[in-house]
């Protein structure tokens, strides 16, 4: 019974980890540009939140409304800026701005709050569960992310496939020249893609500071998850992020019962094995 | 020779019969007189100055020799990987191991690098599977994995590492030079076979694959082969620079020699300095501990304003200082690519009416 636990443990964090994963998709989807930065902007969230929330008077849950809106606007900000100079010399380039980015950005972090471990308090909220029988208990706090990460997937699906802004993304995305031609302004649209990622952000590192301690080099774990739910889920699947982040989580949920110092490795090698047996992911259209 | 060289060979058509192709030239002669030199007087440095100032020369080695193998995976081959700090600290416990079992520490270095390169060539079978942003975050799962495995070895010491044995039998003064002689060795030899493997077919090879790889597959080039072997060299320096790493702090600890700060250390570097250019990692290095001897006292400071620097380079002149200053001069201390010299302007420093093959 312990060992499914585990698995269903593993499976209310996978919804986790594909809320993370998915702002990473977004921006690889579109412009092709890894943010070798997404972790450490969720954990910037996370900090916006402790700061700025308070001064609301809005209770430590809703800190959603308060941090995804600047969010939004930051990520516009930031592509039709930094990022879109460094698209308009080489994906390279963008490669290596990123990872700058976050570099500063965690060492900036470490100057400005400390090393130390912080979490964001919502009370009883993240303690409350109910229990299926005497071993498995589900946290309502969990299930509420992988809910949040279901609905957050369902609705990027439907903005690509069915609104105007959608469409067009997915036109420029797809033939950035042809959509051009007709009329297709496309530093615009990379900027509205990116405020969605960094909204999508925003939600992961607010749920991310919610579940467990935080501190400025948390990024890098956060990023590493992410990637690897994108990679085991199958490049440019959006739904494959979601199976790919349960996977993740179900593969780190087994190693810790085994022993809880192999929780990440245990993860690390599936990623490595679904690299080496299926390099395509488990519902890849194509590679990266 | 090769396809690739008569391509370069070709282009003096109309016009220009007496035209050449080079790649030498006087200031390529006074760069390799002038780096014997430097090699010359670093070579003595232990008699003449303190001992902090060898320590300080020996982290400066160990980050150049980073940013060399760095700028041949990215600059030359163009594989971003930010994982080399695997090999850092692979290199680091290879001389650990090694030395718990009784072999000398300084004899351990070059044997551990050779370790690193035989883990880098599965380690490569896997991470090529994957190319760009991706190649690039699976280099850095595998060294998170290899920290994770190497932390949970408990003969190893565990998370909090290990000091290495043996080192104490030499005097202080014995070991400083010792350390400070080995460290210059394995930055020249670095410096020097990614000169020779430049000047090679291998390099002109990595330059058509970085540049445009269908066209190179096309050619004939093994893309494949030349990308594996310049990641099994780049594994063999960093495994290296880990290596002295070890024998210069006394003590291996996991999450200082696996740390993400050597990736970001020689990455900020070769970009400041300049990617693609021999050159440029060596401006990149001091600029970095000229910066970081007079900010030591503000934190992480310096990191953030290199990182900055990086960025703004990247952006505005991706070819680096170096490249920029190549660019108006012409100067090329070690020159790996071809000119063609037209004989009215013989000799003189590459300048637009003198094409040349450019390897950026």
């Amino acid at each position: 019974m312990q060992w499914v636990n585990a698995i269903v443990q593993g499976m209310v964090t996978g919804g986790f980890y594909a809320l993370f994963a998915c702002g990473l998709s977004l921006l690889f989807g579109v412009m092709g540009i890894i943010n070798l930065a997404h972790g450490d902007l969720a954990i910037i969230a996370a900090y916006v939140a402790i700061t700025l929330v308070p001064a609301t008077h809005l209770p430590m849950v809703w800190g959603f409304v308060v941090v995804v809106p600047i969010f939004a606007v930051g990520g516009y900000v930031l592509q039709r800026t930094l990022l879109q100079a460094s698209l308009d010399r080489s994906p390279f380039t963008t490669l290596l701005v990123t990872f700058g980015l976050s570099v500063i950005i965690e060492n900036v972090l470490l100057e400005v709050f400390s090393a130390n471990g912080q979490s964001i308090s919502i009370g009883t909220l993240i303690t409350n569960s109910f229990a299926l029988n005497n071993v498995i208990t589900i946290s309502w706090f969990s299930l509420t992310v992988l809910g949040v990460a279901v609905a957050v997937l369902g609705a990027l699906q439907l903005f690509l496939s069915r609104s105007r802004t959608g469409r067009l993304i997915r036109a420029v995305a797809d033939d950035r020249e042809a959509a051009q031609l007709s009329g297709a302004n496309y530093r615009h649209l990379f900027g509205v893609a990116a405020a969605i990622a960094f909204a999508t952000v925003a939600l992961a590192g607010l749920s991310y500071g919610m579940l467990t301690e935080f501190a400025p080099t948390s990024g890098v774990t956060t990023l590493l998850f992410a990637f690897e739910a994108v990679v085991i889920g199958g490049i440019g699947s959006l739904w494959g992020t979601l199976v790919g982040g349960i996977v993740l989580g179900v593969a780190q949920q087994l190693g810790a019962q085994i022993n809880p110092a192999y929780q990440i490795l245990a993860g690390n090698l599936v990623f490595l094995a679904v690299l080496a047996v299926r390099p395509r992911g488990l519902f890849g259209l194509r590679t990266a | 020779m090769t396809t690739v060289e008569q391509a370069v060979a070709a282009p003096p058509a109309a016009g220009a019969l007496h035209a050449r192709v080079t790649r030498g030239g006087r200031t390529a002669l006074a760069g390799g007189a002038g780096a014997l030199v430097v090699v010359a007087v670093l070579a003595v440095m232990p008699f003449a100055v303190s001992a902090a100032d060898t320590t300080l020369l020996v982290n400066f080695f160990i980050l150049l020799t980073m940013a060399v193998m760095w700028n041949l995976l990215a600059g030359y081959a163009g594989m971003v990987s930010i994982g080399q700090q695997a090999f850092v600290g692979l290199g680091a416990y290879g001389v650990l191991v090694l030395a718990m079992n009784g072999v000398n520490s300084f004899a351990a270095i070059p044997i551990a690098a050779i370790v690193c390169a035989a883990i880098a060539l599965p380690v490569s079978v896997l991470v090529f599977r994957l190319s760009g942003g991706y190649f690039a975050i699976a280099t850095w799962v595998v060294a998170d994995t290899a920290q994770l495995v190497i932390s949970s070895v408990t003969s190893l010491g565990g998370g909090t590492g290990h000091p290495v044995p043996g080192l104490s039998q030499l005097s202080p003064r014995a070991f400083a030079e010792a350390t400070y002689w080995a460290a210059l060795i394995v930055v020249v030899v670095a410096l020097g076979v990614a000169y020779a493997l430049l000047r090679s077919r291998i390099g002109l090879l990595m330059a058509a694959v970085r540049d445009d790889e269908v066209s190179a597959r096309s050619a004939g080039a093994r893309v494949m082969a030349t990308r594996r072997l310049v990641y099994l060299v780049a594994a063999l320096g960093c495994g290296a620079a880990g290596a002295l790493l070890a024998v210069s702090q006394l003590q291996v600890q996991p999450g200082s020699v696996f740390s993400i700060q050597w990736a970001a250390e020689m990455i900020f570097v070769s970009m400041i300095g300049g990617m693609g250019t021999l050159e440029g990692p060596i401006v990149g290095t001091i600029l970095f501990f000229l910066l970081q001897q007079n900010l030591a006292q503000q934190g992480a400071w310096y990191l953030i304003i290199f990182g900055s620097l990086a960025v703004v380079v990247a952006i505005w002149t991706p070819k680096g200082l170096w490249g920029a200053l190549r660019q108006r001069t012409g100067l090329e201390l070690f020159p790996v690519g071809y000119r063609l010299v037209t004989p009215d302007r013989a000799d003189a420093p590459a300048r637009p009416s003198s094409r040349r093959l450019r390897r950026r």
